[in-house]
This record gives structure tokens, sequence and C-alpha cells, in this order.
């Protein structure tokens, strides 16, 4: 039961709907947590009996490989058992409301339900009408918690803090339910976070937000120690946000000399899907800055530590409060 | 382009618009640049080798900087070359003259660009410098490359004769253009409202039976676009204006200290709607030329300053288009020759001052695209024009260098000839 059962903090939430109302005790508490699950993930035997019995289930109104992946795995290792059900297969495409559906998931007793939707809200509507515990998968432009987790994990591992770091986040933030979450998460363990982007590409009013606002990217990393990138969707590259791929490359890709204006150990970050030449040139994707592949292996470790934390306030917890 | 010969010019009447100074003397050239001018340079000590050339009686003024002229080039050349554009410029007085993207193919590629630009060092003895469409293929849709543009050479950012009609399209625009200091300049016509019409829709319009574009497709258009500049801080111009409520549209957004400045063509300032007469095609155009009150207003926003440019709106038609029924027939009118002429005629009237029309003509339209043209500078580029204010001539069309003879001012007569003009120091007209 790993050293949730030493004295401590209980998690104080049920859900996991956003980083927007986490103390930052409570992301330290998660991130401790994911540290113990690294370990266990990196064993020959990555099982254990946290979750022997539950149920969770993945419920992905959009199509997600890694992140369903992610979350599938880290409740297979917990001893869950966990179902998916994706938009194809679900009673939504036949007109089914997302309450109506909720209700109908409900009354089958699940433990956990992971949730993505692409509507900002809708899990959290969907918490309200759910016996059990909820996490979001990520929510249309709104947030996506897990994400900024392992982002802070990814970092903290890597930097061995977060406070003071300057971390520039690159790229559509407009779009961005990753920006958001870890604008937020950021802020609220001391970092410097900077948003760098094109004016069409930001959110107004970001700049009360916590963000420091470049639409100069050569300024925007100028002694930064992480560059998160950020994916920039096909269908906003062709005149309606940013002229063209070409000019975007030129003047928000990252690149290798764009990169030598961070500091010279500056780490790479991007949540992918990559769009290689893009936002990020192959060879920084792929080069030794890059913690691109360690925030994938983070990505399992923080799902596990959030449903190992979420699990307690679940009924009949043996921990339970 | 540079001479390394110095030159020195005496005896003029020196007008500087920058300053609003009126002054005789002298001015002296080295490297083709501006190296001193005024009263105190001794006329009769010329450097070495100096060409000497004598202003009596006549003006010496910056050359003017012309924001809007349609050059043919690419895919139009039986309109106008940029060596006919060029020599008409330099006939005109106008040392600088923006390009127009309406070329096939538009200029809306950044090698399209730099195209321009070496072909333009090549055969234009003035300075022509390309603007480039804000959205592909002109189409009103998706914004064009403004950043790799810009690098190549492009001064600003227009659809031409085109109005952007989506305002989700323009908001983004600005917003993008914003952070590469890039300038709008934007037609200002409602489609819906212009659509069919040919004119000013007027009395005058229903005496003619030609259908007519209020006023309102234009004012709404301003309006819609000084909201969309009030909310995204984007550099914006609206080409030109042709009604005394635009002005006022104008006056109220400049007060507020949006970044926004306006153009009017010289049509519209100097003819109204009375001129087309029995069908004039050649005064087909567009903004339509309005009623007297709003002409009288255009001049008082030059006075004021309120209207920061006049330009040409140089548009060479050939004669099977402007042969044609009024309705039927092409907008547009050449204008860069007889641009400084023209413009005299609101100095004759005593309506303007001379050095601010200069300002108009030649500082506000400089500074709009950050040249150091259009003043009397020790340093700036000696782009210069020598010229008699008063001279009265009668305009014979077949003596104008464009490619077509479509001028609004055929026949007319006129007082204020360019005798003389200088690029960089180098003579490039003399008459």
């Amino acid at each position: 039961m790993s050293n949730l059962t030493a004295p401590g903090r209980l998690f104080p939430h049920r859900h996991l709907l956003g980083i927007e109302g986490l103390a930052p005790d409570d992301i330290i508490q998660l991130l401790d947590l994911a540290d113990e699950a690294v370990e266990v993930s990196r064993q020959i035997e990555k099982k254990k009996a946290t979750l022997r019995g539950r149920t969770q289930i993945n419920l992905f109104f959009e199509a997600s490989t890694r992140t369903q992946a992610s979350f599938e795995l880290a409740g297979k290792r917990l001893g869950a058992d966990v179902m998916n059900m994706s938009v194809g297969s679900s009673s939504i495409k036949k007109g089914e409301t997302l309450i109506d559906t909720a209700m109908t998931l409900n009354a089958m007793r699940p433990d956990l339900i992971v949730v993505r939707h692409h509507s900002a809200g809708a899990v959290q509507l969907l918490a309200r009408k759910v016996d059990c515990s909820v996490i979001n998968a990520g929510d249309g432009q709104h947030e996506h918690p897990t994400q900024a987790l392992l982002d802070a994990l990814t970092i903290r591992r890597n930097k061995g803090r977060i406070r003071g770091l300057v971390v520039a986040i690159c790229g559509d933030i407009l779009h961005s339910r990753v920006a958001r979450s870890n604008l937020i998460l950021l802020n609220a363990l001391g970092a410097d976070v900077r948003v760098v982007g094109p004016s069409t590409l930001l959110p107004t009013g970001i700049e009360n937000m916590g963000a420091k606002v470049f639409n100069n990217m050569r300024e925007g990393l100028k002694d930064a120690d992480i560059v998160m990138m950020l994916r920039l969707q096909r269908e906003r590259m062709n005149g309606s946000f940013v002229p063209s791929v070409k000019e975007y490359f030129r003047y928000f890709g990252l690149d290798s000399e764009k990169l030598a204006l961070a500091k010279p150990d500056a780490l790479v970050m991007h949540p992918g899907p990559m769009n290689r030449g893009v936002e990020i040139a192959s060879d920084i994707a792929d080069g030794a800055q890059s913690l691109i592949r360690e925030q994938v292996e983070m990505g399992v470790a923080v799902r596990m530590a959030v449903l190992e934390a979420l699990s307690r306030h679940l009924p009949n917890s043996e921990l339970r409060a | 382009m540079m001479t390394s010969r110095p030159v020195l010019i005496i005896n003029a009447h020196l007008v500087d618009p920058l300053t609003a100074t009126e002054t005789n003397g002298s001015l002296a050239i080295e490297n083709g640049v501006i190296h001193a001018w005024g009263r105190a340079i001794d006329a009769s000590a010329p450097p070495e080798g100096a060409l000497v050339i004598d202003g009596r009686g006549r003006t010496l003024a910056p050359g003017l900087v012309d924001l809007r002229a349609f050059v043919g080039e690419p895919g139009a050349e039986h309109r106008e070359t940029l060596s006919s554009a060029s020599r008409a410029a330099a006939a005109g007085g106008v040392t600088t003259v923006v390009s127009m993207p309406e070329t096939n193919p538009p200029v809306d590629d950044p090698a399209v660009v730099d195209y321009l630009v070496r072909r333009a060092r090549e055969k234009a003895g003035i300075r022509l410098l390309p603007a480039a469409a804000l959205t592909k293929g002109l189409n009103g849709k998706e914004m064009t490359e403004i950043g790799l543009l810009k690098e190549a050479g492009a001064v600003f950012f227009t659809d031409g004769a085109r109005s952007i009609a989506n305002a989700q399209v323009m908001r983004r625009a600005l917003t993008y253009a914003r952070d590469f200091g890039a300038l709008i300049v934007h037609h200002l016509e409602d489609a819906a409202l212009a659509d069919g019409g040919v004119m000013n829709e007027s009395e005058l319009s229903s005496r003619l039976g030609l259908p007519g574009i209020p006023r309102e497709a234009e004012t709404i258009m301003l309006e819609r676009d000084i909201s969309l500049v009030r909310l995204t801080g984007g550099r914006y111009h609206a080409a030109m204006i042709s009604c005394a409520s635009s002005l006022e549209i104008i006056a109220r957004a400049k007060a507020e200290g949006l970044p926004i400045t306006c153009g009017v063509s010289i049509n519209n300032l100097t003819l109204n709607e009375n001129d087309i007469s029995t069908y004039r095609t050649f005064l087909k155009l567009s903004p339509p030329l309005r009623d007297e009150d709003d002409r009288r207003a255009m001049v008082e926003g030059v006075a004021s300053g309120l209207i920061d440019v006049i330009v040409s709106d140089h548009n060479p038609q050939d004669v099977e288009t402007k042969r044609q029924p009024f309705a039927e027939c092409a907008d547009g009118a050449i204008g860069l020759e007889t641009l400084l002429s023209a413009a005299l005629r609101v100095v004759h009237s005593d309506d303007v001052a001379l050095t601010r029309l200069l300002q108009a003509l030649s500082t506000r339209p400089a500074d709009l695209i950050g040249l150091p043209q259009g003043r009397l500078l020790k340093g700036a580029p000696a782009d210069l024009i020598l010229f008699d204010p008063d001279e009265p001539f009668v305009l014979d069309p077949d003596t104008l260098h464009s490619r077509c003879k479509n001028t609004p001012f055929d026949g007319a007569r006129l007082q204020g000839r360019v005798h003389m003009t200088m690029v960089g120091g180098q003579i490039v007209h003399e008459a």
C-alpha cells in the first residue's frame, strides 16, 4: 500500500477535475507519490494491489492514443479492472445526452471514471451526476491536469526543483488545455512562466493569468530553463490563425538556432503528438536536450499516483478518512 | 543609382514640408544624400566637379511618395510596365511609388515580392516598392505570409481595390500583423451595399439612370475596421475616404488615440460627381466621385491634417475596357503624372498651404512606410523635385508617359509643372 499508510496528509479531493483548486501541497503530494510509481514501473513485477477489485472506466469522447493507453496501464498496474469506452462504440453516437450516459455508467457501479470530452466543463458536469471519482483527461480547451502533473514531475526529476525556473510555453496557447493547466500548476509551484506565440494564438487576458507574453520567440526563449512546445493543429496553419507552415516554423518553430538562446542546459518538452518541421525541428525533438520520451514514461506514473490518491475516498476504502 | 558627383542647386525656393519652412537658397547633395540646404550655403563656391543647377524661379521640394498605384507587372504589361510607370512618375515628380498587389499572379508570395524588388532596380529610375496582398489570392479568406513578405520587402499589406468582407479575417490579420509591426491598408467598400453601383448614389445618379453606391458602403466598413483596431491594436490605414461622414469617423478615432491613418485619392480631392456629366467613363472610380460638399470636406481634411496622405490611385485601363457604356466599363484612372499639378489646385484656390499639401504628398506617406524621404534633411536621400507651381498648361493626354491614357484631366487646365526630378541625387526627368 506504499507509504499512503504512513502518517501524512490525506489527498483532500474526491475528483481531479483540474489543477485550478489544488493547493501547492496537493500537487507536491501527487508528485511524491508519482516518484514512487516510477520505481514500481521500472521493476519487472509492475503490479500492485491498491485498486484490486475496483472498476475503472476510461470514457473518451475524443480520440486519444497516448492518454488513454497511459490511464489504462496505470489502472492495470494498480490492479484495477479497466474498461475502455470510446466515441465510436458509445451510445453518444445514437443521440444519448452526456448526463444520460453518466447515469447509465453510474448504475454499473464503477469506482473511477476517466473522462476526455471535447467541451470545456463537460467533465465537471459529469462528475456532479455520478457517485464515483472522476478524473479529467482533458476537457475542450479548459484543462488537462494529468498532463501538467507529468510535465511538472519530469521537470522536477531533471532539474531538482520547479521554483524559480524560467519556463517558456510556446505555440498555440489559445487552443491548448495543456497550456492552461501548466500555467496554473507552474505558477502555484513558483516557476517564472512565459507564453510565446503569435497574438492570434494567445487567449485574451493571458497576461493577467500569471504569464509574461512574448510575440517574438527569440526574446521569449532568452535564458529559459525549460522550453515547452505545443502542437499546432493542421486546420489552423493555413491562413486562419497563422499564414502557413513555412512562416510558422520560421518564426515560432523550435530549431537549434532559437534553442541556443535559452540556457545551455535548457530542456525541451512537448506533450505530443508532434508535428515535426511545424512547431519543432526533428533534430531537436530527438536531441540530447529533449525530455519528450521521458514525459511519456512519467505520464503513466502520474496517473498511477492520481488513481491511488483518489482511491482513498472511494466507498468502503479501508483507508477512508 | 548612387552618384559620387556632388550636386549644388542654387537660387531655388526651398520648401521643407517636415518643418513647414519656405526659404530661398541652395541645396547641396553629396553621395546621393542631402548634405546641406538654406541661405547659408555659398552658391558662388561649389565643390570641385559639382553639377550646378540653377533653380531660379522654381521651387525645390522633396519628391512625392505615392502609396497607391497599379503597375501592370507581372501579368498586365499591356496596361503598364515598371518602366512606363516609372517614366510617368518621374515626369510627375513622384520619386517613390508603392505598387498594388492585384497582378497576375498576385503579390501574395515572397518570391513575387523579391522579383518585383529586383526588377524595379533594373527597370525603374524611381523607387518602386511593392505592397503585398493581405489574403492569399486576394480571396479575402486566409492571411498571407505577412512576416516573410515583409522581410522580402513588402511595405504594407492590402487587397488593393478589394475589401475584406469577413470581420474575423480582418481581426486576425490585424492581430497577426501587429506582432510584425506591419501596416494594413484597406479599401473601404461593403460589397453588398455597393453591389451593382457604378457612381455616387444621389439625385444625379437617379437622373443619369445609373445604379448608386451609398456613402454608407464606405462608412459602415470604416466603423467596423475602427472597432477591430480598438480590439486588436493593429496599425491600420484607410486607403481612400471619399465623404464628409468618413472624415468625422476618422476624427473621432484619431482623438481616441487609435493607430489609424487615412488617405484620399487625388480624384476625390479635385473632382466631384458632376464631372461625370455625359457619362465620361474615365471618371468611373472606386471610391466613386461624391458631391461638392464631400469634396470640400476632403480638402478641409487635407488642410487640417486629418487626412494623412493623398494618393494618385493610378490605374491604367486600356481603351477596350474604358470604351464601353459607363456601367459596364472598368473602374480607374491614371494619375501619377498629373498628381502634383492636380493637387496644386487646392493651393491655388487658397484652401491648403503648399507645405501642408507637400506633407500629404511626401512626408506623411514616407513616414507611414518608414522611409527617410519626404523632407529636406541632412542625410536624407536626395529624392527631389524642381517645379514651377504657377506655370499653366492644358493637359494633352498624348504627352503622358503612361501606357494608357485614361486621365480624368483630359483637356483640363492645370497649373504647376515639374521641370526636374531627382532620385538619390541623379536626374531621372528633365523638361
